[in-house]
């Protein structure tokens, strides 16, 4: 198998608190291989985001990625390099884009001017065809009449016009890697479901992998290869889509999946994970999930669960997965 | 007096809520945005009514627009036979008291410098609900309860809270006054989909135990096909589409009803299902396309779409905007047209014209 694309390992990111340094995100470990869609998959607060904002090293202060922590993309250490050489990945082998595309953009400047902005750092192009190639992005990401909309400001167009501009500037310097942070959750559901069948094609045309940052299930199911699920600053399970969303087998990942109201239930009460996610610093102190869980014995209020395998691609970090699996 | 009447709870007739467009030095009026575009709808009792939309359709102003939160420039509106509308503000106070909202963000909904007490106990200050102050604060505890929060919190503050949480106490709040009509405007929107879960079981029981009635105002069809008992589609101010949940989930008559439902992603590993059926993005309600709102967006539109008004199609189960359902209603044989004949059935939603004048007071 050749080298993944992102490999992440043992990621720990700290915050400073009262009583010294909590750790947010916990021994984190991803690889994503050449254009497949990883999506990481949790509930507010569980450190899916600033994950992602580490990978590009935009770790807001005063956060710290620890130094046990490795991060190789293509097979550099992306927290060895220097501020210079992060700029470059940044915005050129990595794209990134964001939930909220008003705030990601330039108020003042044309859509034209920030994408033609974004071609130029990246490509040797003379002005007259760097334009062009912009026009093609636009046309590419599905903007219509793209010429006229090149002199547009980012007020004069919708939301769903927005987040293609930024996906086009994302795209305008051909990443392997597009990080995507709740890409359509401020979207409204058709404009939706044309972002994501965007992103399901650009990603199959140009091979460009992606991270999909989300809470949604459905976006999940919509595009991604591969699922990470994330619980308390530690991922509690990982697989393919199928398997997963088929058969998850950490209680969390279930409880999860059995919470979204669905058509069969209609009639019967959701199943219900008891309780609130608890804050970082008071996160239990072997496995996360134990204070929530209805199947919590002994062992996991006192060891933190490992990773199982289920199957070559499916793991969990349970003690009853484990006794299952083995049993 | 006995508020409710013998079959709908409230009736909306021709609802038209409007914002001015100002601009220049003067801020002359240049137009407006007609948010609701002449709104009909009738809620039963015990039902829920989902009301369903994308952002900017309106949704929110109608839930406003009941409850006077926002004035509404046109049309009636009767609880229990009241004409609301033609009530002063003064008099409207007694019926505010039978409709209560929750929002989307609790955190917003809640004055941060009341404590959880004060906050829930603030509407039955306002309508002079418990015999003095302490009985008021053993009502709060039995609500508090009731929502499974801790009554020993009582006086903290919302900030103390989380945001499942911060929705318990609106909820506490808005019963507190004892409504018959509750309207939530996207009340678990804002909240993670294991709380979610844990709200929705809440406004199930409460329903139950209660006899609420919901008017649902969501933009997440899930929700709607999992907890609504009818659902009213809209676009850009005004209802496109109204029936019975299943019906529409099952066979949608209007091509926006279709493109939404196209949209919802499937959590089905084995498909993926997503498909946009709608073209380009939602016009801006200060400007709504001639004839059919929907026509430029609409991928089985005809050339009559742009210029004229769509007709109100009546179906058995409520009703369709669109010139398309009237000819395949037409295209049915015999009683199929007779059926949805006003008032044919008890349960059966009055779709377009009343079937009856709502008594006036």
């Amino acid at each position: 198998m050749s080298q993944p694309l992102l490999c992440v390992q043992n990621l720990v990111l700290t915050f400073p608190s009262d009583g010294g340094r909590i750790a947010v995100v916990d021994n984190v470990s991803l690889q994503i291989a050449r254009g497949e869609t990883l999506a990481l998959v949790g509930e507010s607060g569980c450190g899916k985001s600033l994950t992602a904002l580490a990978i590009m090293r935009l770790l807001p202060k005063p956060g710290r990625i620890e130094a046990s922590s490795r991060i190789e993309f293509d097979g550099r250490n992306l927290l060895t390099l220097s501020v210079p050489e992060m700029r470059a990945i940044r915005g050129g082998a990595i794209g990134m884009i964001f939930q909220e595309p008003m705030t990601s953009l330039n108020p003042v400047t044309t859509v034209g001017g920030q994408v033609l902005e974004a071609v130029l750092l990246h490509e040797k192009l003379a002005r007259p065809a760097a334009r062009e190639r912009v026009i093609e992005l636009l046309q590419m990401v599905g903007v219509p009449d793209p010429r006229a909309r090149f002199f547009a400001y980012p007020h004069q167009l919708s939301g769903g016009l927005k987040q293609r501009v930024m996906i086009a500037m994302a795209m305008a310097m051909r990443p392997r890697l597009l990080i995507a942070d709740e890409p359509t959750t401020a979207l409204d559901a058709t404009i939706r479901a044309q972002i994501l069948q965007l992103l399901r094609q650009l990603s199959a045309s140009t091979g460009t992998a992606v991270l999909l940052i989300t809470h949604d299930f459905g976006v999940v199911n919509e595009i991604a290869d591969r699922v990470a699920v994330m619980y308390a600053g530690m991922i509690v399970e990982e697989g393919t889509r199928g398997e997963l969303l088929a058969q998850p087998r950490h209680p969390y990942a279930r409880g999860l999946l059995k919470s979204i109201p669905r058509p069969e239930a209609r009639g019967s009460k959701l199943e219900e994970i008891k309780g609130v996610v608890p804050r970082p610093g008071r996160w239990p102190p072997a496995c996360r999930f134990a204070p929530r869980c209805g199947y919590a014995f002994d062992r996991c209020r006192v060891e933190l669960p490992q990773r199982t395998a289920v199957t070559a691609a499916h793991g969990a970090w349970c003690h009853l997965v484990e006794y299952e699996v083995h049993a | 007096m006995t508020l409710l009447s013998a079959d709908a709870l409230l009736e909306v007739r021709g609802l038209k809520t409007s914002f001015p467009i100002r601009s220049g030095v003067l801020r002359r009026v240049r137009g407006a945005v007609r948010a609701v575009d002449g709104v009909d709808l009738t809620i039963y009792p015990g039902e829920t009514l989902a009301l369903v939309g994308e952002s900017g359709c309106g949704k929110t102003t109608v839930g406003r627009s009941l409850l006077r939160l926002t004035e509404p420039t046109g049309g009636n509106i009767w609880l229990g036979g009241v004409n609301l509308t033609r009530l002063s503000r003064q008099a409207f106070k007694t019926y505010r008291q039978k409709m209560q909202i929750v929002m989307q963000d609790p955190g917003a909904a809640l004055d941060p410098r009341l404590t959880v007490r004060d906050a829930i106990a603030e509407g039955m200050d306002a309508f002079g609900i418990g015999a003095n102050a302490e009985a008021r604060t053993q009502r709060v505890a039995e609500l508090m309860c009731r929502v499974s929060l801790d009554p020993e919190l009582m006086w903290r503050y919302p900030h103390e809270f989380s945001g499942g949480q911060r929705q318990r106490i609106c909820i506490a709040r808005a019963l507190a006054v004892e409504p018959v009509l509750l309207i939530c405007d996207e009340a678990t929107s804002a909240l993670d989909v294991s709380i979610q879960a844990q709200i929705l079981n809440l406004l199930g029981e409460l329903k139950a135990e209660r006899g609420l009635t919901y008017l649902f105002i969501t933009h997440d069809l899930g929700v709607v096909r999992y907890f609504a008992d009818r659902v009213a589609v809209m676009y850009l101010g005004r209802i496109v589409e109204l029936g019975k949940t299943e019906r529409i989930f099952a066979e949608p008559m209007h091509p926006y009803t279709k493109a939404l439902l196209a949209s919802i992603p499937s959590l089905d590993p084995a498909r993926r299902r997503v498909k946009p059926m709608a073209l380009g993005d939602v016009p801006s309600p200060a400007h709504p396309p001639s004839g059919c709102h929907f026509h430029p967006r609409c991928s089985v539109r005809l050339d009559l779409c742009s210029q004229y008004e769509p007709p109100v199609v009546p179906l058995p189960d409520g009703l369709s905007r669109c010139v398309l359902a009237q000819e395949s209603r037409a295209g049915e044989a015999g009683p199929a047209p007779a059926s949805a004949a006003p008032g044919a059935a008890p349960t059966a939603c009055q779709a377009g014209t009343p079937t009856r004048e709502p008594r006036l007071d």
